[in-house]
């Protein structure tokens, strides 16, 4: 069965084992996750909302309101989809805790990332600088864009400046080193994409 | 609990008690565990302290020495369980953070730190 989950980024630290060895890990705060709605499509997929974190009232418009008032469940601030080809295994109102994962899992996460801005090429593109002195004039310019009057135009893709970040990352294969349930965390070697905030967990 | 705090708490927890205090400029003899498959045995390697730094479960130290006139520098983790021991010889006058300075010495006056009046002897 594939597993899935929504944790809390928390930081980066280091867990030091008996031998010696030294393991840089990311802390994921693991708050039981709610079933908060069900879609089935007969025969073919289910899709199972999971939500998490606490959300003030105030904060929620009536339509949000509303929809989690019909199902049944409080207010969660962070809701994802995640797809299964069976939904008969989960029921609204269920929770989902971190003991789904087991140590030495392999895990694929998925955060966003830090906003950059408007940046350059050289920040966004890895593109190389111009020289800063001798003259030069083309310090942190892209350079060149194309051809001339073949074909006449910039053809689509080509990489040039704007908004950097601020988008979702797939990081896979990370490995679970630790799971501490007392505390709700989850410790997962390597790094974790963006600032601190919600993270979704699959295996 | 604030997210620091979790951390501070884990970092915390990996603490070993009883860690040896020195200080920058000392001379130490630092003993570390070296596992070769099952057999286990204890290498010293003595040597000015040049560095500290980090807090918590990530504090490293690091002790330069001159070895047949090449200076080496070893780096170890403070709450390391193969650091089993951590021995002042002498203590020595600092006046800065870092001794990197002493890598550009050379001969007979590199490594050698001022000692305090008193010393403290040790086998």
């Amino acid at each position: 069965m594939k597993k899935f989950f929504i944790g809390k980024k928390i930081g980066m630290t280091q867990l030091v084992n008996e031998e010696g060895l030294v393991t840089p890990v990311t802390v994921l705060q693991a708050e039981p996750c709610v079933v908060v709605d069900l879609h089935e499509v007969e025969g073919e997929f289910a899709t199972v909302v999971l939500g998490t974190g606490e959300v003030k009232d105030k904060k929620l418009n009536k339509p949000r309101r509303g929809f989690f008032e019909k199902k049944g469940v409080s207010a969660k601030k962070y809701l994802k989809g995640f797809r299964v080809s069976n939904g008969n295994d989960y029921v609204v109102g269920a929770e989902i805790t971190a003991d789904i994962f087991n140590v030495d899992e392999k895990v694929t996460v998925r955060a966003k990332t830090i906003g950059r801005g408007f940046t350059g090429t050289i920040k966004r593109h890895n593109f190389s600088r111009g020289p800063m002195a001798h003259g030069s004039k083309s310090h942190r310019i892209p350079g060149s864009i194309g051809a001339g009057t073949t074909p006449g135009r910039v053809y689509k893709g080509v990489r040039m400046a704007g908004h950097y970040g601020d988008a979702f990352v797939t990081i896979k294969n990370l490995a679970v080193v630790k799971i501490d349930s007392e505390n709700k965390l989850i410790f997962v070697a390597g790094a974790v994409p963006g600032k601190s905030g919600f993270v979704e967990i699959f295996s | 609990m604030s997210s620091s705090q979790i951390i501070e708490q884990i970092e915390n927890s990996q603490l070993k008690e009883n860690v040896p205090s020195f200080n920058v400029g000392d001379t130490v003899v630092v003993a570390t565990a070296i596992i070769e498959g099952k057999k286990r045995r204890i290498q010293k390697f003595e040597g000015t302290v040049v560095k500290k730094t980090g807090t918590r479960i990530r504090e490293s130290f690091t002790v330069r020495r001159i070895i047949d006139k090449i200076g080496v520098e070893k780096t170890f983790l403070l709450h390391s369980p193969l650091v089993e021991s951590v021995l002042v010889i002498k203590e020595g006058i600092a006046r800065r953070a870092r001794l990197h300075y002493l890598r550009d010495r050379v001969g007979a006056k590199a490594n050698r730190m001022k000692a305090k009046e008193k010393q403290i002897i040790a086998s």
